[in-house]
């Protein structure tokens, strides 16, 4: 059964329509990588999996659950897809612990000494334990991210969201972030990334998707599309990437 | 004309009495304030329409009349109304209530909507509800930007007390006014009842301060 299914799912905001009867299918395992220029839709598209945006059209299901069920069922589909931010949205007022504590805390009502520990786990987990009492505006760029990581996971979700995890930092901190997802990869994670990293697409993606206007362009094996992409628009927007 | 102290001094246990008396007016108006003001704020921020509509003609029929109108309507216009009976008291803490609520309100709404917007996605991708989202997560960050202006609501609260003169409340204004018509002693008794004002919103000034220092604006 697919972890994650857009079914004709129709986004717009106000007027402009920002996903076009959108049909999309992801197993579990798979690391789709979604890339396009700006506006064609794939951060929203990523954000209507865990219902940070309402879809307007069409329905959406993840682990067996539609977006529209609303109210508790949302909150458990959340619980399920663990998301990481471009701007990282650490809690400033808690440590890197206390970041990674809360999901096991206040979302899985686990004790708080079994919260530490699993938090713990995590920062270690992504190469971070000896700043795990640091505040988030003592971290480097980079290695809040890495906490942001930790934070997602620590919910124990089945799939992780990550939209744009590197585009506001620096390129010498971009590679510590990328490591750990792809070590989070090599675990078996399924992920849905948008970014503009083509060698992580090449490298840890086994699917790649070009969006245009609000629909999926191309969708396929990244090696392959990297290598040798047919479709004229992809082959201009690699072009400027690159 | 000289200074004479032993006015003050004589004047002494009558002013501490109002002042007694204004501390304790000022801190149940504050803590009622505070509560309504932070409904009223929420459901500004984040209430729906009806909820929204009714804190907005709330803020904006306190805020747009003065406050001694307000204590004037509490206490001689509301029993008419509503066929009650309010001491002059109970009309005193009932209108700083409203008129502080009204005021924290406004900071209440300002300071949760001055939280970066990420950190409400955030707490909500990692599945929890709203509600826990404000409690634990902007709600805190909220409160340590609240504290200047709540202060400077505090400070304007305390001294507003001194209008409840007019409905005979015995606060220290009001004591001041009567030791002074009684010896006719202008200087003494105004003098001392400016300090006990400074001394309360000096003490208040302080606790800010202190707490302010604890909790680093983030």
């Amino acid at each position: 059964m697919s972890i994650v299914e857009f079914k004709k799912v129709t986004k717009r905001f106000g007027q402009v329509t920002i996903l076009d009867q959108v049909d999309l299918s992801i197993e579990p395992g798979e690391k789709v990588v979604l890339i396009g220029p700006s506006g064609s839709g794939k951060s929203t598209l990523l954000r209507c999996i865990n219902a940070l945006e309402e879809i307007n059209g069409g329905d959406l299901v993840v682990d067996g659950i539609s977006v529209k069920a609303g109210g508790r069922m949302v909150r458990l589909i959340r619980q399920e897809a663990g998301m990481v931010f471009q701007q990282f949205n650490l809690f400033p007022q808690m440590t890197a612990l206390e970041n990674v504590a809360f999901g096991p805390r206040r979302v899985r009502h686990e004790p708080r000494q079994e919260a530490r520990k699993q938090a713990l786990e995590m920062l270690a987990k992504v190469g971070l334990a000896d700043r795990a009492h640091h505040y988030p505006s003592e971290l480097s760029g980079g290695q809040q991210q890495r906490v942001a990581i930790a934070r997602a996971l620590a919910v124990k979700p089945k799939l992780m969201l990550f939209d744009e995890p590197t585009s506001a930092l620096d390129p010498e901190l971009r590679h510590e972030v990328l490591r750990v997802m792809q070590a989070l990869a090599e675990e078996g994670m399924t992920m849905i990334v948008v970014t503009h990293e083509m060698a992580f697409a090449r490298k840890v993606g086994t699917r790649l998707i070009f969006m245009e206007g609000g629909n999926i362009a191309v969708d396929g094996e990244p090696r392959e599309l990297l290598a040798n992409p047919q479709n004229p628009r992809l082959k201009e927007f690699l072009q400027h990437v690159a | 004309m000289d200074f004479d102290w032993s006015v003050i001094w004589q004047a002494l246990p009558e002013l501490l009495k109002g002042a007694r008396l204004t501390v304790l007016i000022a801190l149940a108006g504050l803590a009622g304030g505070l509560v309504i003001g932070a409904a009223a704020g929420l459901a500004r921020a984040y209430g729906n329409v009806v909820l929204n509509a009714i804190a907005f003609v709330y803020v904006e029929l306190i805020r747009g009349t003065p406050i001694i109108v307000q204590v004037m309507f509490i206490y001689f216009a509301l029993p008419i109304l509503a066929n009650v009976r309010i001491n002059p008291l109970a009309a005193a803490i009932m209108a700083i209530i409203i008129n502080a609520g009204a005021y924290i309100a406004e900071i209440v709404r300002g300071s949760f909507l001055s939280v970066h917007r990420g950190l409400r996605e955030a707490g909500l991708a990692l599945g929890l509800p709203f509600w826990k989202v404000l409690l634990y997560i902007i709600g805190p960050l909220a409160f340590r930007r609240m504290i200047p202006a709540l202060g400077n609501q505090f400070i304007v609260s305390l001294k507003d007390t001194s209008l409840f003169i007019v409905i005979g409340v015995g606060e220290l204004t009001r004591q001041g006014q009567e030791i002074m018509a009684a010896n006719f002693r202008a200087v003494e008794i105004w003098s001392a009842v400016a300090m006990f004002y400074l001394i309360m919103t000096g003490a208040l000034t302080l606790i800010l301060r202190l707490t302010e220092k604890r909790m680093r604006i983030l």
